[in-house]
């Protein structure tokens, strides 16, 4: 269980990048949170810069699109998702519940 | 329409091909590629391929299953060597003409080369090949390695060269690179990147001619335009493209610097498009990912319509990875335009600036800001889309 931030910290439309290994993305869609791997699949570029709309993220490079839902890859050039992460909230403060890199993906 | 055949099996080739078949095409694709690989993607290939971070599996575009829901017939190693309009009919060399009902032109460009005779130990940086042949070279051993041209290939190379731990020199003939794409103020902080890194950029020097010797004729040298000599195990040339139409020649085709076609992708030869850095839609050519992956709906489109239904006015977008630094730049650019610092600092290698005309931003850039150029990016777009809508006539 990794401490992420305040819940105030990460307003709606917000994310924010932890330094894991690999790196995981937190965002606040709509006051929903979510958590998935934050490079993504197609090259590397940090999903936390990304676009947010609905619970959709578009890569801030060449506009690959993951629904932070499933992690599925929803738009090319992505075509691999991205894992997703449990998230919770205890206290005010938000915590991501690391899934181990061999449990696969939770598309 | 029975067939369409797609000459180019790289990133516009196949963005066409996929977006014939999401647009309901169920008639036979041929895809016809010279290369013997399957359609891969080039820009790691100066940057991740080239330090070995990135191996060659990562570079597919499509996979096997996307291959199979294709439903294409490849023709790999194959090169398009002609094309008769009238029977539509496409020549292959060493095999038997393709008749086709509707043709897709993606053979994108190839490198300019330096003149003169081919040498050991020089190299160009455009295909899959390319990039091996340079990577096994690099892997000889610490090696000077130089740069011919300070554009965004060159610069790349020589960084990922100066990563690998090589010692780098750039030769850039202008007075200072990267001044037609982003101005003198912005081409000057990205300028500065290569001696940071310990990179020599030389500038305002052209170069007169390579020394080679020895059996294979390897190269020992450069020779620059001021006289002087730059010993060199390894020279990348980095000076630009040309589109691939010579196989276009004599096709009625119009050919001006890539093939002429209407802001639909759409040749004057019906149910001929073209798409990708071969293609010079509505008088630009551009040599951008981003646009051949956006042209390939359109072409599709208007290739299954038989007319010019929709129309591809994006942004122009391009980025290039450097010396750990991530430049991104999206708009039309004037370089009357003056550039505005918004936020960040160029001298930590991060900031945000826009490009302003009367007032107005014309354009975006910025140094590892990839979050805040998105935005800026994304409301120059929608400025582009609203002035002219994407497709006009539906």
């Amino acid at each position: 269980m990794i401490p992420v931030c305040h819940l105030e910290e990460l307003p709606a439309g917000e994310s924010v990048r932890i330094d894991t290994a690999p790196p995981i993305a937190v965002f606040n869609a709509d006051g929903t949170l979510y958590a998935i791997d934050d490079t993504c699949t197609h090259q590397d570029a940090s999903l936390a810069d990304g676009w947010l709309e609905g619970c959709l993220v578009e890569c801030p490079l060449h506009a690959a699109s993951f629904d932070l839902r499933t992690g599925a890859a929803t738009c090319l050039p992505a075509r691999r998702a991205v894992r997703t992460h449990p998230v919770t909230v205890a206290d005010g403060m938000i915590y991501v519940h690391h899934t181990a890199a061999d449990e696969g993906t939770a598309a | 329409m029975n067939t369409v055949t797609v000459i180019g099996a790289s990133l516009a080739g196949l963005h066409t091909a996929r977006a014939l078949r999401s647009q309901g095409f169920d008639g036979r694709l041929v895809i016809v590629g010279d290369e013997h690989h399957r359609p891969y993607d080039r820009p790691p290939l100066s940057k991740g391929f080239l330090t070995g971070a990135t191996d060659q599996s990562q570079l597919a575009l499509a996979d096997a299953e996307e291959i199979a829901d294709l439903d294409a017939e490849w023709r790999l190693g194959s090169r398009a060597a002609g094309l008769d309009t009238g029977t539509r009919s496409v020549r292959i060399a060493g095999a038997a003409p393709l008749v086709t009902d509707g043709l897709v032109i993606a053979t994108g460009a190839t490198p300019r080369q330096l003149p003169g005779p081919a040498r050991a130990g020089v190299h160009t940086l455009r295909t899959l090949d390319d990039a091996q042949a340079l990577r096994a070279d690099l892997a000889r051993g610490p090696a000077r390695v130089v740069v011919i041209g300070g554009g965004f290939i060159g610069a790349e190379v020589a960084s990922s060269c100066a990563a690998l731990g090589h010692e780098v020199t750039v030769v850039e003939a202008a007075p200072l690179p990267l001044v037609p794409q982003l101005g003198d103020a912005m081409a000057r902080i990205c300028a500065a990147l290569h001696a940071e890194h310990g990179v020599t950029l030389l500038t305002g020097t052209g170069v007169a001619g390579l020394c080679a010797e020895g059996a294979t004729d390897r190269v020992t040298a450069v020779d620059l335009a001021d006289g002087s000599r730059l010993p060199a195990d390894v020279v990348v040339v980095g000076i630009g493209v040309r589109p691939r139409t010579d196989w276009l020649e004599g096709s009625g085709l119009p050919l001006d610097d890539g093939v002429c076609c209407d802001a639909g992708c759409v040749t004057p030869v019906p149910a001929i498009v073209a798409v990708g850095d071969v293609a010079r839609v509505d008088g630009c050519r551009a040599e951008h990912w981003t646009s051949a992956t956006e042209q390939a709906a359109v072409a599709a489109r208007n290739l299954l319509a038989n007319a010019t239904v929709a129309t591809h006015r994006s942004l122009p977008y391009f980025w290039s990875d450097q010396y750990g630094v991530r430049i991104q730049f999206a708009g039309h650019r004037l370089p009357t335009d003056t550039p505005r610092l918004i936020e960040g600092s160029p001298d930590d290698r991060s900031f945000l600036a826009a490009y302003e005309r009367d007032g107005r931003t014309t354009a975006v850039l910025a140094l590892n800001r990839p979050r805040p150029f998105m935005r800026l990016r994304r409301e120059l777009a929608r400025e582009v889309a609203e002035k002219c809508p994407l497709s006009p006539s539906l």
